[in-house]
C-alpha cells in the first residue's frame, strides 16, 4: 500500500540506551546483495557496539524495508543497482529524516575516494554529527576491503590448483613419452624453466600444447 | 603532450553507442586517445565517480548533468555537456493487462498520445472508484526524462501524478522483470529494454518516446567543467572520436557491424539491436512492429551538437515538477550546461540549420511552443499548481 510518511520527530535516537553507550542507539541498514560481505559487515558493527543493525538483500521491496526500518544510517555496496532507488526516496521524502548522501559533505574527500575504492557508499540522516559517523565508515571501509582480499585469495588458491593440474598434466606426457620417473619428469620441467626464464607451468603448458598438436 | 588517458563511465544503453564504437572501432585511438570504458551499475554511481574524478568523463542522463550544475538534490559540482550523445530513444512500456483495459476505455486510436493519455485517466479514475491500488510506473531516475516524459504524458489526459498514480525508480535491467511480477503496471525506459519486455512476452510498447516529444536530449557525454578547462586538447579530440562513431553508427551499412560491437558490451541480441537502430520495434508480443526515424537519433538530424534549448527545457521539467525553483539565474546556468561552443570548435565550423526538426526544438504533442526565454509562461500553460514540496508516495 501506498504510505505517506509523517514526521516521526526526534524520537528514538536521542534518548540514551540503558547500555550507556549514545552510538549504540543508531540504527544502521545494510544494503548489499552479497550475503557473506553484508554478514562480514554486521558483525564488524555489531563488535563495534552497534546493537541495531539490519541487512536488506533484497532488492525488490527496498524502499518499504528502508521505510519500515527507519534507519539512521544506510550503507550500501556500489556494486548494487538498487543506489537509485534510494536517490528517488532521498528526492522525495523531505519529511524530517532525509538521509543524504556521504558525498555531500566534501571536506572529507580522501575518506570519500577509500570507501569508493572500497566499493561501498553510506546515506546518513541529516544533523548526525560527522564525527559519529566515522567510524563507522572506516569500519565500512576496512571490511569491504578485507572482503575483497579474501574474495582475491580465493581466487590465487583456485589458480594455484589448476596450475598445479596443468603440472601434474604435463609430467603425466612426459613419463609416459620419454619413460621417466615422475621425479624425473619434474625435474626437466623444471630445468627447462630456468634454462628458458619462464615459468614452470607456462613450460608445461607447453607440453600439454605440443602433446595435443602430435595426437 | 598532455595526458590523453582517460577512463569513462557508462551504463550499458543503446544509447551509449557512440561511445563504445569511438573505443571499440579505434576512432578514440586515431586522436591519440587511451580511453578505458567502464561499465557502471547505476546513475548515482555515474554521477559520484565523475564528480570526485575518478572518471574523467562519462555518459550520463541530460537532466543529472544539470541537475549537478545547479546543485539540486546532491553536491553541487559544475558540469558540462559538449557532446549530444544521443536524442530520444526511450519508449513506454505497458502491461498486456493495463493495455486491455486502456483498449476498453479509449474513444480513438491509443496510438495518438492524447487518446492514451485521456484513456490512462479514465482508467486511474475506474481504478479510485472501486477502491483498486493506483497504477505503478517505473522510471530509472528522479531527474531523467524517462519521469518527465511519463508525468508530462500523463498530465496531458489531467491526471496528477503525485496523487493519482505512483511513480517509482527501477534499475533498467530489474524493469522486464517488475513488470512480469505485476509490481509495475508500465515504465518508460530507454533502448534495449522496452523491447526486451515485447520479446519476453510481459509487454507492449504503448508510446515511442518521439511521440510524447520529438526532439529531446536524452544522454551527453558530461565532463567536469574544471577537467574540461584544464584538458582541452583531449576534451576536442574525444569529441572528434565521437562525432565520427556517431556517424558510423549513424551509416545503415554499419548497423549490424555496430549491433555486433554493442550486444558485446551490452550483453543483449544484436537482432535487436539493428531493430532499435534502425527505429523498427516489436511492440506488441503477436508480432507487430512500429516503425519511426525518431526513435532514437545518434548522429544524425543535428544530434551531437549540443543544444542550450534543450537545457532549458529539461531546466523547465526540474521546475514543473517541483524539483527546484524557477530562477532566470537557474535558467541561465542550465543553459551554460549544454555550450555549442567547444563542439563546433573541435570539428570546425557551424552545421547546417535543421529541417525537418520541430520549430520550437522540442515538439511536444500538445501545448504551445516551447520558448527557452519563458518558462514561466511555458508552465502556466499547464495550469497545475504545484504548491510546496511533492508528496511522497511510494512503494507497495
Amino acid at each position: 500500500m501506498a504510505e505517506t510518511r509523517k514526521g516521526s520527530d526526534s524520537s528514538g535516537h536521542g534518548a540514551p540506551s540503558p547500555g550507556g553507550q549514545r552510538d549504540s542507539t543508531l540504527k544502521i541498514a545494510i544494503v548489499d546483495e552479497s550475503p557473506i560481505r553484508a554478514a562480514i559487515l554486521e558483525d564488524g558493527l555489531r563488535e563495534a557496539g552497534f546493537t541495531q543493525v539490519e541487512r536488506i538483500a533484497e532488492t525488490r521491496n527496498l524502499l518499504a524495508r528502508v521505510y519500515a526500518l527507519d534507519p539512521d544510517v544506510i550503507l550500501i555496496d556500489l556494486e548494487s543497482p538498487s543506489r537509485d532507488m534510494l536517490e528517488q526516496m532521498f528526492q522525495m521524502s523531505r519529511a524530517v529524516k532525509r538521509p543524504i548522501a556521504m558525498f555531500v559533505d566534501q571536506s572529507d574527500s580522501a575518506s570519500i575516494q577509500a570507501a569508493v575504492d572500497a566499493g561501498v557508499s553510506a546515506y546518513i540522516v541529516g544533523g548526525l554529527r560527522k564525527e559519529r559517523i566515522t567510524n563507522i565508515l572506516d569500519l565500512c571501509i576496512s571490511r569491504f576491503n578485507a572482503f575483497a582480499r579474501l574474495q582475491a585469495e580465493l581466487d590465487s588458491a583456485k589458480g594455484a590448483l589448476e596450475e598445479r593440474k596443468v603440472i601434474d598434466r604435463a609430467k603425466g606426457v612426459l613419463m609416459k613419452a620419454k619413460k621417466l620417473s615422475e621425479e624425473e619428469a619434474y625435474a626437466l620441467l623444471r630445468k627447462t624453466a630456468m634454462n628458458e626464464n619462464k615459468k614452470i607451468v607456462e613450460i608445461a603448458q607447453s607440453v600439454l600444447t605440443a602433446a595435443e598438436l602430435l595426437k | 603532450m598532455s595526458e590523453m588517458k582517460l577512463r569513462i563511465g557508462y551504463i550499458p544503453l543503446v544509447d551509449a553507442a557512440a561511445l563504445i564504437v569511438a573505443v571499440d572501432r579505434g576512432f578514440a585511438a586515431a586522436e591519440g586517445l587511451t580511453v578505458e570504458l567502464v561499465r557502471e551499475v547505476s546513475w548515482s554511481n555515474v554521477r559520484d565517480k565523475l564528480n570526485i574524478g575518478l572518471f574523467d568523463a562519462a555518459h550520463l542522463l541530460s537532466p543529472v548533468a544539470i541537475a549537478s550544475s545547479l546543485g539540486i538534490g546532491h553536491v553541487r559540482v559544475p558540469i558540462i555537456a559538449p557532446f549530444n550523445l544521443g536524442l530520444n530513444g526511450n519508449a513506454i512500456t505497458v502491461s498486456p493487462r493495463l493495455y486491455a483495459d486502456l483498449s476498453a476505455l479509449a474513444d480513438g486510436d491509443l496510438s495518438d498520445p492524447k487518446v492514451s493519455a485521456r484513456a490512462l485517466a479514465r482508467v486511474v479514475e475506474e481504478r479510485k472508484t472501486r477502491g483498486a491500488d493506483p497504477l505503478t510506473f517505473g522510471m530509472t531516475f528522479p531527474f531523467s526524462h524517462h519521469n518527465y516524459q511519463l508525468r508530462f504524458w500523463m498530465a496531458a489526459g489531467g491526471i496528477d501524478t503525485d496523487e493519482h498514480v505512483r511513480l517509482v525508480v527501477l534499475p533498467p535491467p530489474y524493469m522486464v522483470e517488475s513488470l512480469a511480477s505485476g509490481h509495475v503496471d508500465g515504465f518508460c525506459v530507454g533502448a534495449p529494454w522496452n523491447s526486451v519486455a515485447v520479446d519476453a512476452g510481459v509487454g507492449r510498447i504503448l508510446h515511442f518516446g518521439c511521440e510524447i516529444m520529438a526532439r529531446v536530449s536524452e544522454k551527453v557525454l558530461a565532463v567536469r567543467e574544471s577537467w574540461s578547462n584544464d584538458n582541452r586538447t583531449a576534451l576536442a579530440a574525444l569529441i572528434r572520436a565521437l562525432a565520427r562513431a556517431a556517424e558510423f553508427v549513424d551509416a545503415p551499412n554499419n548497423r549490424a557491424a555496430v549491433a555486433a560491437m554493442m550486444a558485446r558490451r551490452l550483453l543483449v541480441d544484436p537482432d535487436l539491436l539493428v531493430r532499435t537502430l534502425a527505429g523498427n520495434l516489436k511492440i506488441a508480443p503477436d508480432g507487430t512492429t512500429r516503425e519511426s526515424d525518431r526513435y532514437i537519433l545518434i548522429g544524425r538530424h543535428g544530434a551531437s551538437r549540443p543544444d542550450p534549448v534543450q537545457a532549458a527545457w529539461a531546466y523547465a521539467q526540474i521546475v514543473r515538477w517541483g524539483q527546484a525553483p524557477l530562477s532566470e539565474d537557474l535558467r541561465s546556468i542550465a543553459q551554460g550546461v549544454f555550450p555549442p561552443d567547444l563542439y563546433d570548435a573541435a570539428l570546425g565550423g557551424s552545421p547546417p540549420p535543421l529541417e525537418c526538426e520541430p520549430r520550437d526544438g522540442i515538439g511536444a504533442f500538445v501545448g504551445p511552443d516551447f520558448l527557452p526565454g519563458d518558462i514561466a509562461g511555458h508552465l502556466a500553460a499547464w495550469q497545475l499548481k504545484r504548491a510546496g514540496r511533492p508528496r511522497l508516495s511510494i512503494v507497495r
